[in-house]
């Protein structure tokens, strides 16, 4: 069930120059929360930065109380929820959109693109708990911006691409040997990045004859699915990414044409 | 304890507060977060004929103190309202008005038509302001005219309480309200959105696929307030009014200016709770300045 809530800032980390997590803390208990599901963050309500920011959650801890968020301040409103300090709040809707299927006792692919990586923190836990066999490949401009990767590594082998080639291979993502092969034995590809990255990782999926689901990020308003602004056309016709999304299978994404 | 009840024209409200349409969906869609019984009524997500996939995507930009849309009317059309959407929200306890949108005259009657026959549809919202479509929508809204004709000639087949709402992208909007009032319409809603526009500097694209789009929120508030106020002195009929409106101070300026109910709208994206916060605000407000009842402040403004 999705609620609005007020939640504590209890660490705002900066990671490099330009990205930060951002944890936050409830006094209830956190509710219900599956990888790839997002919150719409209230930054300020200023009219500057009106409407609310949805984030995938980066981790959750039910226990803790806490949740987390991986953002990459490139916008108004990433910037300025950067801001924030410890003991401040904000308010969240949450949690909003479908989530990631999870397959059980095979091997599977997560491709994550700069600030698409955020999902796959609970994702690679989640699927390492189903009997899964975890590969989690990285792209990223410079190494600055490959991250996270001891957690991932507790959940699977890590492989990485940067363009300028200071860590991993050199090149962009599906240009990574990961992806040489005329055929692969995944049962299961994600990926989360720029659109770009995404439907390559899709074509290879498509060419592998193997599932793919991506997480999209489109323009929101209301996060909740009233004001069909976020729509992405699919084989079904044009769907709310924040309601019938953000994940969907590439095979009903009209991206071949 | 403050009575919040208002009538516009044969339609009983519980209280002024009602969700514009294409901000609220079906009525449904925040159950999660409050029931909507709790509301005044629920304007539903404009109605077409057939089904329409709306515009392209970008749909939306964020501007300074508001938001451009261009959705289009997204909608699966009148048969699927009737058989997989109507049966599910009628049991919601909140009156369901809807939003009635052609291209054509024909449309409009045709659509406006098989709504009469909805038992549990008290009232329509004629659109002729939409600014996101080619065809029809808001041309039907700037001219007087064409407004006559298309009220006129849904006023001849639908026999329950029929609200027009007025576009704001005309130089007169008063004379368009007393022109729609002479064709027969019950009541009047306005502002629908201003045409506007965005664009990136950097890349020098405009931020909308259709290029332009529909003005909402708190930054259109002063100008749709002047235009309620102004339609209010022009007609007889009631005025919902609405535009940029996010908390019970704004809601209460409206009335003041000539409302008889208020649509929120926008402001629901951003905190889905406004309506609720508006209703105890209103209440508060009516107690603090000893208001008995709330169609009192229609129009209450002093100068």
């Amino acid at each position: 069930m999705k609620r609005i809530e007020d939640l504590r800032v209890k660490d705002l980390r900066w990671l490099n120059s330009s990205a930060y997590v951002l944890e936050l803390e409830g006094t209830e208990a956190i509710p219900d929360i599956h990888p790839g599901n997002f919150a719409e963050i209230r930054v300020d309500g200023q009219p500057e930065v009106f409407l609310r920011r949805p984030f995938s959650y980066l981790d959750c801890n039910a226990e803790g109380k806490t949740l987390k968020f991986f953002v990459k301040a490139i916008g108004k409103g990433s910037r300025k929820l950067g801001d924030l300090q410890k003991g401040q709040t904000v308010n969240l809707i949450h949690p909003l959109g479908n989530a990631f299927s999870i397959p059980e006792n095979t091997k599977v692919l997560l491709c994550g693109g700069g600030t698409g990586v955020a999902p796959f923190i609970m994702l690679g836990r989640e699927l390492k708990k189903k009997g899964n066999l975890v590969h989690i490949i990285t792209g990223g401009r410079t190494a600055e911006d490959i991250l996270f990767t001891e957690e991932f590594e507790t959940y699977g082998d890590v492989y990485c691409t940067t363009e300028d080639g200071s860590l991993g291979e050199r090149g962009l993502l599906t240009q990574h040997s990961l992806f040489s092969g005329e055929t692969a034995d995944y049962g299961m590809i994600y990926a989360c990045g720029p659109e770009g990255m995404m439907k390559a990782v899709a074509a290879m999926a498509r060419k592998w004859s193997v599932t793919c689901e991506v997480s999209l990020e489109n323009l929101m308003a209301c996060g909740f699915g009233v004001c069909l602004c976020c729509i992405q056309p699919t084989v079904h016709g044009n769907l709310c990414v924040c309601t019938e999304g953000p994940v969907f299978n590439t095979n009903d994404l009209r991206w071949q044409s | 304890m403050a009575k919040l009840s208002v009538d516009i024209h044969a339609l009983n409200l519980k209280n002024p507060v009602t969700m514009a349409s294409g901000t609220f969906g079906y009525g449904d869609a925040c159950t999660d977060f409050f029931d909507p019984a709790l509301l005044g009524a629920v304007f539903i997500k404009g109605l077409t004929l057939k089904n329409r996939d709306g515009n392209a995507y970008p749909r939306m930009a964020e501007t300074t103190g508001g938001m451009l849309n261009s959705v289009g009317l997204q909608n699966k059309g009148i048969s699927h309202f009737i058989s997989d959407i109507y049966p599910r929200i009628i049991k919601l306890g909140t009156p369901i008005i809807a939003n009635v949108n052609g291209s054509t005259i024909e449309e409009y009657v045709e659509l406006s038509t098989r709504i009469n026959e909805l038992e549990h549809i008290p009232a329509i919202e004629l659109n002729i302001s939409c600014p996101n479509v080619k065809e029809g929508g808001m041309a039907f809204g700037v001219s007087c005219p064409s407004a006559i004709a298309v009220t006129e000639a849904v006023r001849a087949v639908y026999k329950k309480t029929l609200i027009v709402k007025l576009s704001p992208n005309v130089t007169d909007i008063a004379g368009m309200a007393m022109a729609v009032e002479g064709a027969g319409a019950d009541a009047v809603s306005l502002v629908n959105t201003f045409l506007g526009m965005a664009l990136d500097a950097e890349s020098r694209k405009p931020l909308l696929s259709t290029i332009t789009g529909g003005l909402s929120g708190p930054a259109i508030k002063p100008i749709a307030l002047r235009m309620v106020w102004q339609v209010y002195k022009a007609v007889k009929i009631p005025v919902i009014g609405m535009g940029g409106i996010m908390n019970a101070a704004d809601a209460i300026e409206f009335m003041l200016a000539g409302s008889a109910a208020v649509q929120i709208g926008t402001a629901c994206f951003v905190d889905p709770m406004v309506p609720v916060k508006i209703i105890r605000g209103m209440e508060e407000y009516m107690d603090r300045h000893g208001v008995q009842e709330v169609s009192e402040l229609t129009g209450a403004m002093e100068k």
